[in-house]
């Protein structure tokens, strides 16, 4: 086990030392160097530029910019926002639980319904049951998921008024944050209403953000099961007069379960990536909007930083998925 | 060996005449299966139509995408009260022909899909070729980058790539089409693993076929399945990326009419016009829809383990 694990390491080591070329480069890569698109269009004194490069390490030769720029890493130090002369992490820091609340609720609900969604029209297959789950399945997978968010919006906020168009919570309730997941928070400070004012708050950018997984994991379940309802041990557990339901629930379901929780992991990327769409439409304060913004307002320090994070709760994520599935699966981890 | 005697000439034409009527008989076990799928079938007939949509966008559509009629802002369609039969679905808020800019918007969609697989396809498939052929440090290499570029969401990094390319549709593409790219690397790089020992490539490099015939005539053409649906995956994840960076103002810009970028334009007007926000959508998941069935079936059809269950 530990020579599996510390092979997955050996593997992440060169990728997270790529990650942060990539970053270091991003910047120089721009066109411009970044002084000038900082002043904008009103320019700058080229006395003030040299001493404001030499002061941000731009005149240095570029292997050291770039070595300065690991060290830095290490220690935390992932540059200044120009918007907000805040570090970029700790800005980070402080907008990322509300990108993680999302992200569970989404993941949350989408395994909730995807694999019971998949066991049955595995179980029923060929059916108008099976055929109708996988038809909404891959509706799901092909959605434009803003036109989706901005759908659900139109139905619910705007005929119905059930849910409120932007924001986490109304802005009649306010309360110290805890643990920065609104959910919780809300409970924590007793306020009347706060909880269910942040769950109606959560739930269209949730669904929005979660139906690309569910489709995903409702089909990877679906021909997971299929694939070991055919299986010989499946068939004997039958033959011996077990009822259906201990059947698909213990022998069939534990295994196909396996490649469905690689799927999930494989989910994250997903879901960060569809929270840069879903936080746009919903004005969610979260990682999303925040680099969405930042690209917009050309604050590049603020999107190389993000560049790296985000890549490295993925790269963080994939290995957790390994590691997992090689403990469920030993013909993995001796492969 | 530079003559040919006629009795060889003739095997030849025999070979060839044997090795064309393969290839037929190939085809039609190849539609037999895809049309198994009714899904597939009804996907590929809406694919054509909206190909010919689009080659056709100038005939068809009631109007010129881009006048603005003046008197019309924001009409609702036409079996909406204030319709006019003269918009069918409706005109956005400068007066502009809703359905014509849907019809045009066709002919953007399908060249990012083909102009986007074509350059990931191209690429992927000769650094894959390279990786899976050489081995060792250059296979070594290359995945890792494929590894460092697939680290990332696909669609941040597109943004990141439009951010230092410019915004525009030309740029937003070639972001895309860089993106996508490490899956058909992946999958060429597995597939010429598991060829290059088989007998025939054996048998070829014996015979004294050079890398360039060993790469891409022996091998590659025994694992153009599994690409071929990644292709059309790739080609519906082209058009919702492209649509999305147009929806956040990096993709195609106004007045473009673009899908992605006219939900953008529509933003605004969501909860005053739903038509505006709902076309366009719509046509982008229609089309999404269709590739993806058409994709499934592909899948079934040349998939030969899935074939028989």
């Amino acid at each position: 086990m530990l020579r599996f694990l510390l092979g997955r390491l050996g593997l992440l080591i060169p990728t997270f030392f790529g990650v942060t070329l990539v970053a270091f480069s991003f910047i120089r890569l721009l066109p411009g160097d970044p002084l000038d698109l900082l002043a904008g269009e009103r320019g700058i004194d080229p006395e003030r530029k040299a001493e404001l490069m030499a002061q941000m390490g731009f005149d240095k030769p570029l292997w050291q910019q770039y070595i300065d720029y690991v060290i830095g890493i290490f220690q935390g130090d992932l540059g200044t926002s120009f918007a907000s002369k805040k570090p970029v992490l700790d800005e980070f820091m402080t907008l990322f639980p509300a990108t993680a609340e999302l992200a569970l609720c989404a993941i949350i609900l989408a395994v909730c319904l995807g694999i019971p969604a998949g066991i049955f029209a595995a179980v029923k297959r060929g059916s108008i049951a099976d055929q109708a789950i996988m038809g909404t399945a891959l509706v799901g997978y092909s959605m434009p998921i803003f036109w989706w968010g901005l759908l659900l919006i139109i139905f619910f906020s705007g005929i119905l008024q059930w849910t409120p168009v932007s924001g986490r919570i109304s802005l009649l309730y306010f309360f110290p944050q805890v643990t920065g997941f609104m959910l919780i928070d809300s409970l924590l400070s007793g306020e009347k209403g706060a909880f269910l004012s942040a769950v109606r708050h959560l739930i269209l950018p949730s669904i929005v953000l979660a139906t690309i997984p569910l489709a995903v994991i409702a089909r990877q379940t679906r021909s997971a099961m299929l694939e070991v309802l055919g299986e010989d041990y499946v068939r004997t557990a039958r033959a011996k007069g077990l009822p259906p339901r201990s059947v698909i629930g213990l022998h069939a379901l534990r295994n196909a379960l396996i490649p469905v929780i690689t799927t999930i992991g494989l989910q994250v990327g997903v879901l960060l990536a569809g929270a840069i769409l879903t936080e746009t439409i919903f004005s969610w304060p979260g990682i999303g909007k925040w680099l969405v913004d930042s690209i917009a307002r050309r604050d590049y320090f603020v999107v190389q930083g993000g560049l790296l994070l985000i890549a490295g709760i993925i790269m963080l994520v994939n290995l957790i998925v390994d590691v997992l599935y090689g403990l469920i699966n030993p013909r993995i981890r001796h492969t | 060996m530079t003559e040919t005697s006629p009795a060889t000439k003739a095997d030849t034409a025999k070979l060839e005449e044997e090795s064309r009527s393969a290839a037929k008989a190939r085809l039609a076990e190849f539609w037999y299966y895809f049309s198994q799928n009714k899904g597939a079938v009804v996907g590929l007939v809406v694919f054509v139509l909206l190909v010919l949509m689009a080659v056709f966008a100038s005939l068809i559509a009631p109007h010129n995408p881009d006048v603005q009629y003046r008197d019309s802002f924001l009409v609702p369609p036409v079996w909406q009260e204030g319709g006019k039969t003269e918009f069918l679905l409706g005109t956005d808020a400068v007066g502009r022909d809703i359905l014509s800019r849907l019809i045009y918007g066709a002919q953007f969609s399908l060249f990012i899909g083909v102009v986007v697989v074509t350059i990931a396809l191209v690429g992927g498939i000769t650094i894959g070729l390279v990786a899976g052929y050489m081995r060792g440090a250059v296979d070594t290499f290359i995945m890792r980058v494929m590894d460092i570029i697939l680290a990332f969401p696909s669609l941040l990094l597109a943004l990141v790539l439009v951010a230092i390319l410019g915004p525009g549709l030309i740029n937003a593409m070639i972001a895309i089409a860089i993106v996508l790219q490490p899956h058909f690397v992946r999958l060429t790089r597995a597939a010429v693993l598991a060829e290059r020992s088989r007998d025939y490539v054996v048998a070829a490099r014996v015979a004294g076929a050079g890398h360039f015939r060993l790469m891409f005539k022996t091998i590659l053409p025994n694992c153009l399945a599994p690409l071929i649906v990644q292709a059309t995956l790739s080609f519906s994840n082209a058009i919702l990326d492209a649509a999305a960076l147009g929806f956040l103002g990096m993709g195609a810009q106004p007045p473009t009419p673009e899908w992605g970028t006219m939900l953008a334009e529509a933003r605004e007007f969501i909860l005053r016009a739903w038509w505006v926000v709902t076309f366009p959508g719509l046509a982008i998941l229609i089309t999404v829809l269709a590739i993806n069935l058409v994709g499934d079936g592909l899948r079934d059809a040349l998939d030969p383990k899935l074939k028989r269950s």
